[in-house]
């Protein structure tokens, strides 16, 4: 079947089987293998992506679902060569080891961010333990969106929330069980 | 936070430098093993046996391959060479090449859950999947071993015609048992650790062509480029047509040393000459690859009145599961390490390693030196507790320092810094908090360790690395290094730099490729950065002196006048100087090349026999680390909450401080889901975890802030004097851990995992016991 959506900004055109997730599609369809497969069950997070503005992990959506959609990975997050500033945290910070969790670590702790889900560390904390990592004991990972938290907050960065680009009309902050 | 500076002199080693890899990575841009793929590519999937412990009476692949889109369908019979060897050079027959084999594609019997049967190539991964559905096996059931004490009884089922002994160390120093009956105090008790997996994020993968010369080549997840050499085996080609490429690395630890997805890869291709992927599932991966040893050891520990040891008799036994590997040279890290960092005249250690049916143990971040501190390291605060020392001051009586000779006969030749380690870790530690809730207990515990980097000193062990300038004053080193994660490139653009001057981002590395770059051996036993760091400074002071002596004729000075700066030389303080493209253009004029090649050999030793009395150096060195557990129990519900963790670590010297607090809370985070909630768990060796929902590795809510002492001796092998640092983190969080648990609840716990249900149990007996006595 057909898929078609929003992917990045750009439009895009999948020939899939109605059976593909939204992970496989992006990534044995659209070339886009930025979204990891970890564990295909929706428990290791790495293959996090936004969906309308909302983090989502893209093991655990069909393909057809996303028709008329808008995706977000995060390879588009980045803005004319510049790292988004979650991004270039992460890097200073040294949260990056083998990077493979990296991806959905930047959509989960934007989100986070966004949905005003980190505002401790405890929460920060909480707002990632959907995203498994086994090699920095996430301590460098929770300072870098706290980091990223106070640039968003004292307008440092000055662009606003990136990652909904291109969605309009994304949901505000849901009053949903995030938090400690 | 280390507060670690860049020393006076030193341009970017000891520096946190961004690593190049992880701007790449945040970007989602590194193309993984799994993210590579070729036109026409086929699709690889393994069968695996349903079985643990079973004949293949019918393997019937006809009906898979009459489905549409399936290409081929190989069992044991198809493949070339159906052996895989784990023949580290140097083991002797004992324990070591002949046993450890183990087959490509299960030949007539499978003997454990999940062993690979038959192999498929489709068109689509969708047909591959339909096809293992279509393979038809008949199993006749064997009766299953899935205990290592039951293994050694004679009448046990044999795993292997050789027999359920799969290794075995016994030595003795001293006399033990003299030395227990002298003893004023005498502590004993049993300790059992578990199966775990290595559970890195990115499961095995791989692609693999024919490229144009003809060359098998093969781009996986691997720590081990040098697995060329056993594809080549298992096809039957020379060494010299077989290529292993290896992308940034999604994790390691270990679970990528042995081959994984290699092997299969490279037959689908030598057979059918069309490129092939094939990913593993995290099912695969956590059910059918290889994970640590289970290990039940019992300690018998003596100390006279003045609480110096005087004896210790350790018998260790570890399950090895169905097929040997790595597991002979696991069991010697053990025996290396079952004293821990302690001084003892009497000591006797009998290790053995048997088969059973489990998934086969082998190669994880510790590697048998981790498993005993939870049993030294209980002894050490049994001990403590029976003569009423202090558990700290009685490790600080008898910690080994320089000069000393470890029981195996290991001399250590470098500082031992475990008393400074002890000092700066209690100086971060603050009051123990108070409890939370009524019900709830707090406790504090210690545990200190030492862990061997670098490969055995008779494996003869050797890197190589080659540096080269571009013509417009870039650099390039070329270096067959896998990257798993810890910064294994950037580390050496670190060192690089430091001696040519470039500035890092001027330096471009092309890793983990075994045909074009230099082999520097294994991202394993804690060796990368001491073998690799060696071989890349070697090549860029080699570098520097050769293009010294040009830069000195033309600067007029005598070379080592010569100062190397990130444009290029200068003299005198930059009154004189040349861009680097300058003195490449003087360099060619006179026939001086502008790049070497250098390797770096390891220190050699007399290889070890099979023999009792055999005694010598075993490792290059060690690193040693001190750590402190703050725990919480929940005395109800048994559950244990880790509120603050610090850990220490004399590192010789950093070269990238974040990449080694990388390693540090990294190793803790693994350490404490070892201690608390991580277990493979089987049932009459059938295992049953097969999702991250049932294998439960630490979220970032389970892992405490991690504060990291990193204290810099200035001793060590490594580059700049520094140490290894990948696996020495991940031994003293289980013993800690333990050690704080008693603090809390007053009861011991001895079996690994300390999860809710063993804690409350221990909780309620304690509390029952108290009722009796009240």
């Amino acid at each position: 079947m057909t898929v078609r959506f929003t992917l990045n900004g750009e439009p895009q055109r999948c020939e899939v089987p109605p059976h593909w997730t939204l992970l496989r599609m992006l990534r044995d369809a659209a070339g886009h293998t930025d979204a990891k497969h970890g564990c295909g069950e929706g428990v290791c997070g790495a293959c996090a992506v936004f969906l309308d503005g909302i983090a989502v992990n893209s093991c655990s959506v069909l393909a057809p679902q996303v028709e008329g959609a808008t995706v977000e990975t995060v390879g588009g997050l980045d803005r004319d060569g510049d790292l988004h500033p979650l991004q270039a945290e992460l890097v200073a910070s040294g949260g990056v080891q083998c990077g493979f969790c990296t991806p959905g670590m930047v959509i989960s702790g934007i989100e986070a961010v966004r949905l005003g889900a980190a505002g401790s560390e405890a929460e920060i904390r909480h707002s990632l333990a959907g995203n498994l990592c086994r090699c920095t004991g996430y301590g460098k990972i929770v300072a870098a969106v706290g980091a990223y938290r106070d640039g968003e907050a004292t307008g440092v960065d000055g662009d606003g929330v990136r990652t909904t680009d291109g969605a309009p009309g994304a949901a505000p902050a849901p009053e949903v069980g995030i938090g400690p | 936070m280390s507060g670690v500076e860049v020393k006076p002199g030193r341009r970017v080693v000891g520096s946190d430098l961004a690593r190049h890899d992880a701007i790449e990575k945040v970007a989602g841009r590194t193309v993984y093993a799994a993210d590579f793929a070729l036109p026409g590519m086929l699709h690889a999937r393994l069968k695996r046996s349903d079985y643990a412990h079973a004949k293949l009476t019918r393997v019937d692949t006809t009906a898979a391959e009459a489905l549409d889109g399936v290409v081929a369908v190989y069992t044991a019979a198809d493949v070339p060479r159906n052996t895989v060897w784990v023949d580290v050079p140097g083991q002797t027959l004992e324990v070591g090449a002949l046993k450890a084999r183990s087959n490509v594609l299960a030949d007539g019997v499978v003997r454990y859950h999940g062993e690979p049967i038959a192999l498929v190539a489709a068109e689509s991964d969708d047909a591959a999947l339909a096809a293992l559905d279509a393979i038809e096996v008949d199993y006749e059931p064997l009766p299953v071993v899935d205990d290592a004490e039951r293994a050694l009884d004679p009448e046990a089922p044999q795993i292997h015609e050789s027999g359920n002994l799969l290794a075995h160390w016994e030595l003795e120093e001293g006399d033990a048992e003299a030395g227990i009956a002298s003893a004023a105090a005498v502590v004993e008790d049993e300790y059992r650790t578990q199966f775990i997996d290595h559970a890195y994020l990115e499961p095995e993968a791989g692609v693999s062509w024919r490229d144009t010369d003809g060359v098998i080549t093969i781009r996986a997840a691997t720590q081990v480029v040098e697995h060329f050499r056993d594809v080549a085996r298992i096809l039957d080609l020379p060494d010299n047509k077989v290529r292993l490429i290896t992308p940034y690395v999604g994790g390691g630890f270990g679970g990528k040393e042995d081959m994984t997805v290699e092997p299969y890869l490279g037959i689908v291709v030598a057979l059918t000459g069309r490129p092939a992927r094939m990913v593993w599932s995290r099912q695969e991966s956590l059910q059918a690859r290889q994970n640590r040893h289970a290990v039940r050891m019992r300690y018998r520990t003596g100390a006279d009145a003045d609480g110096r040891l005087v004896a210790m008799d350790v018998d260790i036994l570890s399950d090895g599961g169905a097929y040997a590997l790595l597991s002979a040279l696991v069991l010697l890290y053990s025996t290396t390490c079952a004293a821990g960092p302690y001084r003892c005249p009497n000591v006797r250690i009998r290790a053995r390693t048997v088969y059973t049916n489990h998934t086969p143990c082998s190669a994880m971040r510790g590697f048998g030196g981790m498993q005993v501190a939870l049993g030294y390291e209980g002894q050490m605060d049994r001990l403590a507790a029976e003569l009423g020392v202090d558990p700290l001051e009685l490790r600080r009586r008898n910690f080994v320092e320089r000069g000393d000779t470890l029981p195996i006969g290991q001399p250590l030749e470098t500082t031992v810094e475990l008393p400074a380690l002890i000092e700066a870790v209690t100086e971060r530690l603050e009051p123990p908090p108070e409890p939370s809730a009524p019900r709830r207990a707090v406790g504090r515990g210690f545990a200190c360790n030492l862990q061997p980097y670098g490969r055995c000193v008779w494996l003869n062990d050797w890197s190589s690395a080659w540096i080269g300038f571009e013509l417009d004053g870039t650099l390039v080193i070329r270096i067959a290094v896998p990257d798993i994660g810890g910064g294994q490139a950037s580390s050496l653009i670190q060192i690089a730099s430091e001696v040519l001057g470039v500035a890092p981002e001027r330096i471009t590395i092309h890793i983990g490729d075994s045909a074009l770059n230099p082999l520097t051996g294994t991202t394993t036993a804690t060796r990368q950065l001491y073998m690799s760091g060696n071989a890349v400074l070697k090549a860029a002071r080699d570098l520097r002196e050769q293009l010294a002596g040009v830069a000195a004729e033309l600067l007029e000075v005598e070379p080592e006048q010569v100062e190397f700066g990130a444009e290029g030389v200068s003299v005198a303080g930059g009154e004189r100087s040349l861009e680097f493209r300058e003195l490449l253009a003087a360099c060619a004029s006179v026939d001086v090349s502008w790049h070497v090649h250098a390797t770096y050999r390891a220190p050699k030793g007399v290889p070890w026999q099979a023999d009792e009395s055999w005694r010598g150096r075993v490792f290059p060195d060690f690193t040693y680390g001190c750590h402190a557990a703050d725990v919480e129990v929940d005395l109800d519900s048994g559950q244990t909450r880790v509120l603050r963790y610090v850990a220490g670590h004399d590192v010789g010297q950093t070269i990238n401080p974040q990449s080694v607090e990388g390693q540090i809370e990294g190793g803790v985070a693994m350490g404490l889901g070892y201690a608390l909630s991580e277990r493979l768990v089987f049932d009459e060796a059938q295992n049953l975890t097969g999702s991250f929902a049932q294998y439960l590795i630490p979220t970032a809510v389970e892992v405490p802030e991690i504060d990291t002492v990193v204290l810099e001796s200035g001793e060590g092998m490594g580059p700049f004097n520094a140490r290894g640092i990948g696996e020495p983190p991940i031994g003293p969080p289980a013993p800690a851990v333990a050690a704080a648990i008693r603090d809390a609840i007053g009861a011991r716990l001895t079996e690994l995992p300390f999860t809710p249900e063993r804690v409350a149990a221990a909780v309620r007996a304690r509390e029952e016991d108290a009722d009796a006595e009240g």
